[in-house]
This record gives structure tokens, C-alpha cells and sequence, in this order.
């Protein structure tokens, strides 16, 4: 992707910022969730992006170590540069960690009242469901591609056993993973 | 089923700003394809910090607020042991290390995308990924043993979410206010003083 940053004006860039300020707040269950709508934005609204630009901003941020909200700053970068990044990382973090900061002091003053501890009891089950539908959606593009299932399921199941029967590091998990897909085996 | 250190085990925290930040810059170097899967790894099996109930607990917390989940979580978890000093270093650990090298390879990127083994490493890593994912689920289903809505209606409604979110493919704000308030109704009633 070439660094294509067209030179963004002050206006548009608080524009940028503006935006994901916004969408901090919408960002219920991951910033990933948000992404159709900075597509529309920065792609079909501002055209600062190209289609192809949008989709490699997201992988690259997967295949780095880190949270995946990194890709928000990958999509900054390669629509202004660091002042890019600057905009849509402090848009994306600000509301939602000052509303978490708050909410969560504010639950733990009353943690042991029967509102809060019917909360998380209730909540419980559907973040584990969550978690079972990401995995779900991540290994789900390999299982319908009949050239990659075999590989990726066989790392599925790999994973799955070295993770719940020893101690290693997933670290190691994922180095596997790169060789396997570098051999052409995934 | 798994290595982790049942919820008696006593816990530990912290000593200081300092390992707050190394453990929360760690566990985002690791963590390829979403940090989540390390966490439960470092926070309840290496520093115990955290119980697996409680790990759930904040989990669940994190994803109904909005934002990323993990750097609620991180945030939520530095703020508890060392206010909002705390929080800062937990955010700046887990996010400085890994932004400056998804920067660098964003520059990179553009030179190496063509070569198929680098195609393929990425595909390889996204199934690890996957398989980290679910690991961790099934890692923490243990917990809702001791949840009081009882096992069967706790696997009905993981159950439920999870046909709602990757079959049916609701958004989430929908499966939350509906199945949420509905498991929260429950549980209400079970926690009956």
C-alpha cells in the first residue's frame, strides 16, 4: 500500500476525529464492530481509502502482536499520516475509557448489592457464547475454503490441545501457524 | 479439563506501576490475533492476579461497555491497583509496543504482500488465532459451575449467543438488550437475599 496520504486539511482531520469520537461510544463489544461504518466513512463518503486499502489496513493489524483496535490506528496512518493515527487512536479510546473508567469504579462501590452481582451472573454465559462466536467467525473464511480446511483445522485442533493440556505460550502456537502457512500447508 | 489454578488458590497482585506495565506489555507482544487468549493465560495462569470467575466477570463487564475489550480490561484492572496512574500504565503497555510495530509494518507491507509465503504465514497465523479463541472459551466454561442460574440454563444461553452471533448474525447492541436483559432477569431472581 503506498503511503498515498493525501495532505489532509485541519477540518477534514477534526472531521476524522469527530467521527471516531462517535463511534468510541458505539464500539459495544470490540472496535471491530464498528468497522462497516468507518469503511463507509473513509472509504464510499471521504474516499481517502480505497477498497483494497481498507482490507490491508485490517489484515496487517491482525497479523501484528497486540489488540486488534490497532487496525484504527493502521486506517489513521494511511489517511494522514501520524497526525492521522493521532486522530482516529484518541477518537476511538477517549469516550470509551473515560465511560469505563467511570462505570467501573462506580459498579465496584456496589459490587456486592444484588444489581451488580445479578449483572455479571447473567452476563456470564453470553461472554463465553461471544467468545465461542469469534472463534467461530475468525476460523469460519478456512472451513468453507476447501483448499485451506484441512490445513487450518488441523492448527484448530492443535491449538486447542497444546492450549488446555499444558502451560505453553501461544507464542509458540503462532510461530507454528506462520511455517505451516509459509510451507503452503494452510 | 485444564492446568489452571482452581478459584481457592490464593491470589496475588502487583508490587508496583512498573510490573503492571512489563505484565500488560507482554501479554500484547504475544498476542497475535487479538490479546484475549494471552490474557487468561498471564492474568490467571502465570501472575494470578485474577481467578477465572473473576476474569469472566470483567469480561463481561468489558464487552457491554463499549470500546475494545481488552483495553477496558486493562484499563479497569491497572485503575484497581494503582487508580488512574494505574490505568495509564496498563493502557500504555498494552498499546505502545505493538502501535509502533503495526506502523512499521504498514511500511513494510506494500514490498512483501505479493510473496506467497508471506500470504500463507498470515492464513497459518489466522487459524492459530481461531483455535486460541475457542481454547479460551472452552478453558472458562468451568466457571459457569458455579454460576447460580445452574449449569443447563448458563449452556443454554452461551448457546443461544453464540447462534444468535455467528449463525444468525444479529448485531450485538440487539443480542445484548435482548438475551442480556433476559439472562440478568434470571439471575436477579436467583440472587434473592
Amino acid at each position: 500500500m503506498s503511503s498515498v496520504h493525501a495532505a489532509l486539511g485541519a477540518t477534514d482531520l477534526l472531521g476524522l476525529f469527530a467521527h471516531f469520537l462517535l463511534l468510541s461510544l458505539l464500539a459495544v463489544g470490540g472496535a471491530i464492530t464498528t468497522a462497516p461504518d468507518m469503511h463507509r466513512y473513509v472509504v464510499t463518503q471521504q474516499h481517502w481509502l480505497s477498497d483494497a486499502q481498507f482490507s490491508a489496513s485490517v489484515a496487517i493489524a491482525q497479523a501484528a502482536p497486540g489488540p486488534n483496535v490497532l487496525f484504527v490506528a493502521v486506517l489513521g496512518w494511511n489517511v494522514a499520516g501520524p497526525l492521522g493515527t493521532l486522530a482516529t487512536m484518541s477518537g476511538i479510546l477517549l469516550p470509551s475509557t473515560a465511560l469505563s473508567l467511570w462505570a467501573t469504579r462506580w459498579g465496584a462501590q456496589r459490587s456486592e448489592t444484588r444489581g451488580v452481582r445479578a449483572f455479571t451472573t447473567g452476563l456470564a454465559p453470553l461472554t463465553l457464547g461471544l467468545l465461542l462466536s469469534t472463534g467461530w467467525i475468525l476460523a469460519e473464511p478456512f472451513v468453507r475454503n476447501p483448499a485451506q480446511r484441512d490445513g487450518a483445522l488441523a492448527l484448530i485442533g492443535i491449538t486447542l490441545l497444546v492450549m488446555t493440556r499444558t502451560k505453553a505460550s501461544p507464542m509458540w502456537l503462532v510461530a507454528l501457524g506462520a511455517w505451516a502457512g509459509a510451507m503452503g500447508w494452510v | 479439563m485444564s492446568a489452571t489454578p482452581d478459584r481457592n488458590a490464593a491470589l496475588e497482585a502487583p508490587a508496583s506501576i512498573a510490573e503492571l506495565f512489563l505484565a500488560f506489555n507482554r501479554m500484547a507482544l504475544q498476542g497475535f490475533g487479538g490479546v484475549l487468549a494471552v490474557a487468561q493465560r498471564e492474568l490467571v495462569e502465570r501472575k494470578r492476579w485474577l481467578s477465572n470467575e473473576q476474569f469472566v466477570d470483567m469480561l463481561s463487564v468489558s464487552q457491554v461497555l463499549p470500546g475494545p475489550n481488552i483495553v477496558n480490561l486493562s484499563l479497569v484492572l491497572g485503575d484497581r491497583y494503582f487508580g488512574l496512574r494505574g490505568a495509564a500504565a496498563a493502557l500504555a503497555g498494552m498499546l505502545l509496543a505493538p502501535l509502533a510495530i503495526v506502523l512499521a509494518l504498514t511500511a513494510l507491507y506494500a514490498q512483501f504482500a505479493h510473496l506467497p509465503a508471506v500470504a500463507g504465514a498470515l492464513r497459518g497465523m489466522g487459524a492459530v488465532a481461531a483455535g486460541l479463541v475457542i481454547a479460551t472459551a472452552f478453558k472458562l466454561l468451568g466457571t459457569l459451575k458455579t454460576n447460580r442460574m445452574g449449569q443447563r440454563i448458563c449452556v443454554a444461553f452461551a448457546l443461544l449467543t453464540l447462534a444468535a452471533v455467528a449463525w444468525l448474525r444479529w448485531p450485538l447492541l440487539w443480542v445484548i438488550l435482548g438475551l442480556g436483559s433476559l439472562a440478568i432477569g434470571i439471575a436477579w431472581k436467583q440472587w434473592r437475599p
